[in-house]
């Protein structure tokens, strides 16, 4: 018989009852929450006279709505301050525990949650969020759910599952000077496509994979959904272990080494076998730059965008032919002649301190160039934002012309006040270049950190390489 | 949730592949605490020419007469037809309720993206993959005859074209049943609270640091 992947382990670990035809009952270890998804869960709960299972497995923050300047000030649109004050009244009434907007901690959901060592490798994570494939990075089973399951999960700790396919996505060798985790992920969506993943549970796997570190690990499962996956994982090593040593909700002792026994024997097994294998070669991945309005629409930074013309399925075409209209460009156009007005560091893909660090290390000395109307670094969560401050590297965006903001989603989505005019076009760091993403009619280029950093720079993309 | 075993209809043909949650429901609508009331807001971004916020009264807005849904007879489509990979992206249910308000029952597309395709059995709608050559075929149909009904028969999973054609779909029967009966869920999970908490029980000696609570107690 073969072995186990690392998907299966993790399932089977959690299942509570099994159905005949397959439907599992999964016991669900961490439930994150956040304002968005979560008031008609709770208004559900409520209606049924029902009560969470278990509030010490769920924590909560507001992070899509808040404002990311002058939060003294308090929530300025009365709208998204009715949403975030729900929340934190939900929170109270059924004894949740949250991050509330003036809290050190508050942040954005998929950065907290390792950050504070409240989702662990080897839990079962979900939040009505579809970015939770993040926390797979760490060797946990995470997951979005929409707001039925949310209440499912709320009030019995569960939700039904049946097992998907497994993916492995395979990258190895070596990668080049300027190419970061970032990249990686947009070259397999780019191969696999943004319906590639569906149906399917990825793990991330080769040596590229295992030399980046944790952060740069959830930066690759993060978009996992934007292959079409809900789940992306990476296996347990010693970097993962290492990383929880010190995280505040992460166990301490001997219940530490208990638990790292434990999580070093989350891997698939040498002999698992994989519904499909994708490999990639790692060695060949270049600095990416999307250019439609699907995250699948990506290519080298060197590369040109490309023409429908030349692309025989009429459908794909189609879609192509739409993008560019949307996106304002003319096929064949080189990539580096693109000019931006808005550059924007931030999101659950990209707002850690690593990321931070990448982006600094490429602006140092340089200054916003006069075509960019705003450059924004958001970082992921106050911690991070407290982090960076004491390397200084506040300073080194600001002497650079950039904005240097308050935790939260921000303009990755556009629900508070950053966002895009219609026809502006942004270099992001995060990971939707959908229609309207980022503002109705504006235009999204997703990048790396360093890329964004560069762009922000020249005014228009450039090779980070030769930045 | 609103039970589902027969349904016969207006198609609407939205021909666009990889069709988004930001696109069925852009984010300013998100803030809203409620279910009800998407439907107005249903493909903002396509379907008006000015830009809308939450509270507007959408009536008055100024539509865009080249988007399907807001051509006759399209406007009272109660089944929508598009390509391959619909529902991507974002998690939001807000997508499932913007699409049940406007009033489709249905939808039809070779493809489906896994959360969208999940949140919609919640709430009564019926997403239904179909070959991609039948998908193609409606599409032609609907051209020709922009009015056509499809009638879905759910229990035989069937779905019948004025024409005699007839197209069979797959379903999950767990699935299938709890639509046919507009089952709630979260009652039926409860059903095996014992379970659980056993689960549970076992859990904190295999793996106790996962029930080092942040707050409260473990159990319901």
């Amino acid at each position: 018989m073969a072995g186990k992947t690392l998907y299966e382990k993790l399932f089977d670990a959690h299942v509570v009852h099994e159905q005949g035809d397959g439907t599992a009952l999964l016991y669900i270890d961490r439930h994150l929450v956040h304002e968005v998804t979560s008031p008609q869960a709770f208004e559900g709960l409520r209606l049924a006279g029902r009560k969470p299972w278990r509030t010490g497995a769920m924590l909560a923050v507001p992070d899509h709505n808040v404002p990311t300047t002058n939060r003294a000030g308090g929530i300025v649109d009365p709208v998204s301050r009715e949403q975030v004050s729900t929340l934190d009244r939900n929170c109270q009434e059924f004894g949740v525990q949250e991050f509330p907007m003036a809290d050190m901690r508050q942040g954005i959901v998929h950065i907290i949650g390792p950050e504070e060592g409240f989702t662990l490798p080897g839990s079962t994570v979900v939040c009505g969020d579809s970015h939770t494939s993040t926390h797979g990075a760490i060797g946990a089973l995470a997951f979005g759910i929409g707001t039925s399951e949310v209440e499912h999960v709320m009030a019995t700790q569960t939700l039904l599952q049946k097992r998907t396919k497994t993916m492995q996505v395979r990258v190895d060798g070596e990668l080049g000077p300027g190419v970061t985790a970032k990249d990686v992920v947009l070259a397999i969506i780019g191969k696999i496509g943004t319906a590639g993943g569906t149906g399917y549970a990825i793990e991330f796997a080769g040596s590229a994979i295992e030399s980046l570190s944790i952060e740069g690990r959830m930066s690759v499962c993060n978009m996992s959904i934007e292959a079409g996956a809900r789940a992306g994982m990476v296996a347990v090593d010693e970097k993962t272990v290492d990383y929880f040593r010190d995280k505040p909700f992460a166990p301490t002792g001997e219940m530490f080494e208990q638990a790292a026994a434990y999580w070093r024997t989350l891997k698939s097994d040498p002999d698992a076998e994989f519904d499909k294998v994708v490999v990639l070669d790692g060695t060949k991945i270049e600095p990416q730059v999307s250019w439609g309005t699907s995250p699948e629409m990506v290519g080298p930074v060197n590369g040109r965008v490309p023409d429908p013309s030349a692309e025989s399925d009429p459908v794909k075409a189609e879609g192509m032919r739409k993008a560019l209209a949307y996106m304002g460009l003319e096929a064949n156009t080189p990539m580096t002649d693109i000019q931006i007005d808005k550059v924007f560091i931030g999101s659950c893909t990209n707002a850690r301190i690593e990321d931070l660090r990448a982006a600094a290390a490429v602006i140092k000395g340089g200054h916003v160039a006069d075509n960019v109307t705003l450059a924004m670094v958001v970082p992921g969560s106050g911690l991070v934002r407290e982090q960076a401050e004491k390397e200084g590297l506040d300073k080194v965006f600001l002497e650079a012309g950039f904005e240097w903001r308050e935790p939260g989603c921000s303009m990755c989505l556009a629900m508070n006040a950053d966002r895009l005019e219609p026809g502006e076009r942004c270099a992001s760091t995060s990971n939707r270049n959908f229609e309207g993403r980022q503002g109705q009619g504006g235009r999204t280029h997703l990048v790396s950190p360093a890329m964004a950093a560069a762009a922000a720079i020249a005014g228009h993309f450039v090779d980070v390489r030769q930045a | 949730m609103q039970a589902f075993t027969t349904h016969k209809g207006i198609v609407a043909p939205l021909d666009r592949s990889n069709v988004d949650t930001d696109a069925i429901i852009p984010k300013q609508y998100l803030k809203s605490v409620k279910r009800t009331g998407f439907g107005p807001t249903a493909f903002d971004d396509w379907r008006y020419l000015d830009p809308g916020e939450p509270g507007m009264d959408h009536s008055q807005r100024r539509k865009n007469p080249d988007f399907v849904l807001n051509r006759e007879p399209f406007d009272r489509a109660t089944i929508l037809l598009a390509r391959e990979n619909f529902g991507c992206g974002s998690s939001r249910e807000h997508a499932v309720w913007a699409l049940t308000d406007f009033g489709f029952r249905a939808v039809i597309a070779p493809s489906f993206a896994d959360i969208f395709f999940n949140n919609s059995f919640k709430n009564g709608l019926l997403p239904i993959a179909l070959k991609e050559d039948e998908v193609d075929s409606i599409f032609k149909a609907v051209e020709a005859n922009p009015g056509l009904e499809l009638e879905i028969d759910l229990p035989n999973q069937v779905v019948k074209a004025p024409n005699g054609s007839t197209y069979e779909f797959e379903i999950d029967s767990f699935r299938k049943h709890c639509l046919i009966e507009g089952l709630d869920d979260i009652a039926l999970t409860l059903e095996h609270a014992d379970k659980i908490k056993a689960y549970e029980l076992a859990q904190q000696e295999k793996t106790p640091w996962l029930f080092n609570d942040l707050r409260g107690n473990v159990g319901g």
